[in-house]
């Protein structure tokens, strides 16, 4: 029996390996460089968490417009929490166990987001994409409201070191990333959640009447995006040194960018952890690659958005190319 | 046949690689109702695609219209001809009103940019008085019911000089009497010289409205028939080319336990005191018009819509059922009505379809899924079920619909359940995969699970089941046994009530 | 009445008429024709934009590029007049065709390639945002010349209050209303908006029934440039300046505004009378809060509950309906 083909995959892993190699003729001597390649793995897990979280809920054809305000919220809750009870000059006995109970606090903060979330779509059956701006806009104002719009720093060391330490030559974040994707590529291929992720985000009604609880998996599914959100909001609260309303705000349509150039349906029902990978890697090499070009980081997001008209374009006629094939 | 409206002689029409159309002749005289029947596949389809010219036909072929060679044929110049399609699906806008979509090709046509809301109405209510129907015109078209949808599409057509209306399978979603009003309908245009294509699964339908049958097989005509004289099973064996073995279904069960029994099961506003047992071996029929609340009880007893009062036992023990997930635990399946939207994930693959219902019972000691479990299962039941497909991961919109009815069986055998329920098994599959869907229906009933079958085609609960029973207006009101009665006595019982 | 309550719009109204209320008994200045006049002319540009984006949402599509379309057409126009000189007329002209042109862009990316609008929109959002910031710098315009100061201050007419103050409706405002006005004849009385409602139904349907779905597109997401170039112009003349990262960032809350008046994302539903009352609603609770002394910082917040409080309410009303029902005899 043939195998039917993920061409979608194939054309852009043939993009990533083009422009990689692209931008290493364009940088000769310095893409390459371990300090190049290291920012890199730097700068890619807070973009690449917050896609995770957009992801998944794309799968369900649904989309979560209240990542970053999570992040956001999550970083505020936990930044409280730590500036509160620990002097960054001199930390008392014990501030492991305060970072964990605020780290948790935080992470805490961001499941009753995506509670809020999973209850209004599941439930109530309000459009995702509405109910999510609505979460959005409420949890932006709370966090506005509780930081009176300042921005919270004087973190202890240890947080820093999540978003700026490095372990034998790898940075802490990207190793973080590395275990929250192959994590979400679990859940997604293995556990009867993922596969139930699929198949409702392909047709609910079918999956409803095969015995496929609709409800528990959606409010499964915001609570692991919102989840994923607070992760991110560790990685923005050690890589700022600090927390505020409205950090990141520009990430939020890039993480939609980013899944949908990774293969994601945004009508929902496909798409894996390994495009979306790909794609960030895409997106990181053209950002890293312009920026030792001492291009605009402007410019850099004028190429995004040429890649994933190009890549859909190329899909297009793949996708035409099958067709025929198959008349 | 002198008073010729359409000619067509010498139609082929080749995919590649595939012959859809092999020189085919037909005609249709002004005013005939003129019906095209043939399985899935086999050009009927194609041949309405060329009479609207939506399709051009190979060389060789030639088309005239009132006498009038056709050469360069666009659905415009169908439309100028006065030819109009109305498909399955209506084409009709949900979100505007009756009057604008009765009125819209005209608006469309007309030359104007401005919309004259006065002319809209004139324009709708002029041909709403040409059938003699009357449906507010400023209702929105999702408010409506299937019938009065249609009545809609009927009257767009009506609105420009329609004289050959194409039907696409009108009457899969009405009820008997809408069907008989549709029938009306239909008369009344032929009375104004307006000749009717249509093309129906329903046999019975066909004989009691055509004048004439074109059969179509495997792309080749194979007659054009009065329909006075043709039967239910002559037409069948035009179509198939085989002949159909009825074979009854009889069992003697009742000395055992009841797998299951309804007592007085009631939802208000859907069925009420329904009481009825299900014995190890039973095919159950029900059948009744649509809208008589036998869907609806399905869905109860499979627990989408719990039931309000009454008392359900499985084997004996006294159960509620709250949800899918319990149904499934007690040994429930169910098989919708509607394949395409609730029966199967169209878009994902065959393998993934086919075990949805079971993937918990399909992990190792982590909780995960384990491929070597996954994948012997859905070898399996591709086998069992001798399911045809291209590959485990081509999506099922690529199997035909024998196959995908199969799937559907599959995934519910799969669970081994008790009980299952098909409601509208064979809806829309070709007659040979019905007798091998019904084949393998009997063997599970065979192998001791209870099976009720929920059908409006009299002949289908007739000759699988071994007892039916008839729902109207949300009451069983009549229950037969298949060895004493006839298919002519449960029709009738259906009749009468409506 | 009964068919009233059916209606969106009305629930909307209720809530405006029930906030009005409430700002009124603890500050009357809210209900003075002044302060409408003046919410009136610095809601103009979300207006204008929101009447863009009704059209799109009808015609079942989104777009999200307009804020990046308007800043350019403003950019553009204010660098055009400021090197070559010009007059109002000019600075419209300049907008309108940036604006459409841009739009033109989206719609054929959309209609050729198939690609889902909203993702279509944002890469094209940020292609437009991010050239403009690299060839213009960033850099903000001040020297804006000095008829296109006195343009601003225009009114149709002027009123006086008690102290003397002048007020009155500004031309900017007036613009807003006409366009308004000039949406609903296209919307209503032209085959082209009903083909837009008909396509935003169904796309399908549409194509069969032999609408020009490309032309309808095109026509679409051109008006859509053609609103967003006029709003950044309105934006350039309320506040005199040219900063070109003070529109791109508020895309989702013009589109929570227009969702607001009912408006569907699933297209084929919506009116401008709603927009108008989702505009309004976002407007006096902004001016609201202000004129009751409650911090900036709840404004988010209301903002926030407004929308989730009202998707959830017509959503559940939505589930009510589709509760089916037969005729069971003996009930």
């Amino acid at each position: 029996m043939k195998k039917y083909k993920h061409s979608e995959l194939i054309v852009l892993g043939a993009v990533m390996t083009a422009l990689f190699l692209l931008m290493v003729v364009l940088n000769p001597g310095e893409f390459l460089r371990i300090g190049n390649l290291q920012t890199m793995a730097f700068q890619l897990p807070e973009l690449g968490l917050l896609s995770l979280a957009m992801m998944v809920t794309m799968l369900t054809g649904g989309i979560n417009l209240s990542i970053i305000a999570t992040a956001n919220m999550s970083g505020i809750v936990t930044a409280l929490i730590l500036t509160g009870a620990i002097n960054p000059e001199a930390p008392p006995p014990g501030a492991g166990g305060i970072i964990l109970l605020a780290v948790a606090a935080g992470l805490l903060t961001a499941l009753v987001i995506g509670l809020l979330n999973g209850l209004l779509v599941a439930r109530l059956k309000v459009s995702p994409i509405l109910a999510t701006l609505g979460t959005m806009t409420l949890v932006n104002g709370l966090a506005i409201v509780t930081t009176r719009g300042y921005v919270i720093s004087g973190l202890p060391n240890a947080v820093r070191f999540i978003g700026n330490g490095v372990v034998l030559g790898i940075p802490v974040g990207a190793i973080i990333f590395i275990l929250c994707a192959a994590l979400m590529a679990l859940i997604l291929n293995r556990t009867p959640l993922g596969f139930n992720i699929y198949m409702l985000g392909s047709n609910p009604v079918a999956s409803r009447y095969s015995g496929v609880n609709n409800t528990t998996v959606i409010i499964k599914t915001y609570l692991i995006s919102s989840l994923y959100a607070g992760f991110a909001a560790l990685i923005m609260l050690s890589r700022f040194n600090s927390a505020k309303a409205g950090y990141g705000k520009s990430y939020l349509l890039i993480t939609i960018l980013a899944s949908v150039l990774g293969g994601t349906s945004a009508a929902g029902g496909f798409g894996r952890v390994s495009g979306l990978v790909m794609a960030l890697v895409i997106l990181q090499v053209v950002s890293s690659g312009l920026n030792l070009l001492r291009v605009s980081s402007f410019l850099t997001i004028t190429f995004w958005g040429v890649i994933i008209i190009l890549v859909m374009v190329m899909n297009f006629f793949s996708a035409k190319l099958k067709e025929r094939r198959l008349v | 046949m002198t008073d010729l409206f359409l000619s067509m002689k010498n139609i082929s029409k080749r995919y590649t690689g595939v012959k859809a159309l092999d020189r085919v002749d037909f005609e249709i005289a002004r005013g005939e109702i003129h019906c095209l029947v043939g399985e899935n596949g086999s050009g009927k389809s194609t041949l309405i695609k060329i009479i609207s010219g939506v399709v051009k036909p190979d060389s060789g072929a030639r088309i005239e219209v009132e006498g009038d060679v056709i050469l360069h044929h666009h659905s415009i110049d169908s439309i100028l001809k006065g030819i109009e399609v109305i498909y399955q699906d209506l084409s009709l806008f949900p979100n505007l009103t009756v009057a604008e979509n009765i009125s819209l090709s005209q608006t469309i046509a007309s030359r104007s940019k401005i919309i004259n809301w006065r002319r809209v109405r004139e324009i709708s209510e002029k041909a709403m008085a040409r059938i003699g129907v009357h449906i507010p015109l400023d209702e929105q078209i999702d408010n409506l019911s299937i019938a009065d949808q249609q009545l809609v599409a009927i009257c767009r057509a009506l609105t420009s000089e329609v004289k050959l209306l194409i039907l696409d399978e009108p009457t899969s979603a009405l009820t008997r009497k809408e069907v008989e009003s549709l029938f009306t309908v239909i008369k009344d245009l032929q009375a104004k010289g307006i000749a009717t294509l249509f093309i129906s699964h329903k046999l019975d339908e066909v004989l009691q409205i055509a004048e004439k049958v074109t059969i179509l097989r495997d792309g080749k005509k194979i007659e054009t028939l009065p329909s006075r004289g043709l039967t239910d099973e002559k037409l069948t064996f035009l179509m198939t080319g085989e002949k159909m073995e009825y074979s009854r279904y009889t069992i003697d069960n009742r000395h055992e336990e009841p797998l299951l029994e309804a007592r007085q099961l009631s939802i208000q506003g859907n069925f009420r005191d329904i009481s009825f047992k299900l014995y190890p071996g039973d095919i159950l029929g029900i059948t009744g018009l649509l809208g008589s609340g036998r869907t609806e009880l399905a869905e109860a007893l499979f627990g989408m819509n719990p039931f309000e009062s009454g008392d359900l036992f499985i084997e004996g023990r006294k159960i509620s059922i709250k949800s899918v997930q319990e149904a499934i635990r007690l040994g429930i399946g169910y098989v919708p009505e509607n394949r395409l939207v609730q029966g199967l994930v169209m878009n994902q693959s065959v393998a993934k379809n086919i075990i949805i219902t079971t993937i918990t019972r399909l992990l190792n000691k982590f909780k995960l899924i384990d491929p070597e479990k996954r994948q012997r299962s859905i070898t399996r039941w591709i086998k069992n079920l001798s399911i045809r497909i291209p590959a485990f991961d081509a999506p099922v919109h690529t199997l035909s619909g024998g196959n995908q009815q199969r799937v559907v069986l599959a995934k519910w055998i799969a669970t081994s359940p008790k009980v299952l329920i098909l409601d509208g098994p064979t809806v829309g599959i070709d007659v040979a995969a019905k007798s091998s869907i019904h084949d393998i229906i009997r063997d599970l009933a065979g192998r001791g699970m209870g099976i009720i079958i929920i059908s409006d085609e009299v002949p289908e609960v007739f000759h699988n089941c071994n007892r039916i029973m008839v729902m109207h207006k949300g009451r069983i009101i009549a229950e037969f046994d298949s060895t004493v009665t006839t298919e002519e006595e449960i029709q009738n019982c259906i009749n009468m009530a409506s | 009445m009964k068919n009233l309550f059916k209606h969106h719009e009305t629930y909307v109204l209720l809530v405006i008429i029930v906030f009005s209320a409430i700002i009124t008994t603890i500050n009357p200045n809210f209900l003075t024709l002044e302060n409408f006049f003046d919410l009136a002319k610095s809601y103009s540009f979300i207006g204008i934009l929101a009447v863009g984006v009704t059209i799109v949402l009808i015609s079942g599509g989104i777009d999200i590029s307009f804020t990046a379309v308007a800043t350019v057409g403003e950019y553009v126009m204010a660098v055009m007049v400021i090197k070559y000189g010009g007059n109002m007329f000019t600075a419209v002209l300049l907008v309108a065709v940036v604006g459409i042109a841009l739009g033109m862009i989206n719609a054929v990316l959309i209609y050729f390639f198939n690609i889902p609008t909203i993702i279509t929109t944002i890469a094209t959002l940020n292609i437009y945002y991010g050239i403009l910031i690299v060839i213009s710098g960033g850099k903000w315009i001040y020297a804006l010349p000095d008829w296109f100061r006195n343009f601003a201050d225009i009114r149709l007419f002027t009123l006086r209050t008690a102290q003397g103050l002048e007020y009155g409706l500004s031309i900017i405002t007036a613009t807003w209303f006409a366009i308004i006005i000039i949406a609903w004849i296209i919307l209503r009385y032209t085959k082209l908006g009903r083909g837009i409602y008909a396509m935003g139904g169904s796309m399908n349907a549409a194509r069969r029934a032999g609408f020009n779905i490309f032309g309808i597109q095109m026509f679409v997401y051109s008006f859509m440039g053609l609103m967003a170039g006029i709003a950044g112009l309105v934006q350039a003349l309320l506040v005199q300046t040219v900063a070109p990262n003070s529109i791109v960032g508020k895309e989702l809350d013009v589109i929570a505004a227009v969702v607001l008046g009912g408006a569907s994302l699933a297209g084929g539903s919506g009116t401008l009378f709603g927009t108008i009352l989702g505009v309004t609603l976002i407007a006096i609770m902004g001016n609201g809060l202000t004129l009751m002394r409650v911090s900036s910082f709840w404004y988010d917040v209301f903002i926030g509950l407004v929308i989730i409080i009202s998707v959830g309410f017509s959503a559940y009303q939505r589930r009510e309906k589709v509760k089916r029902t037969i005729l069971v005899e003996g009930e």
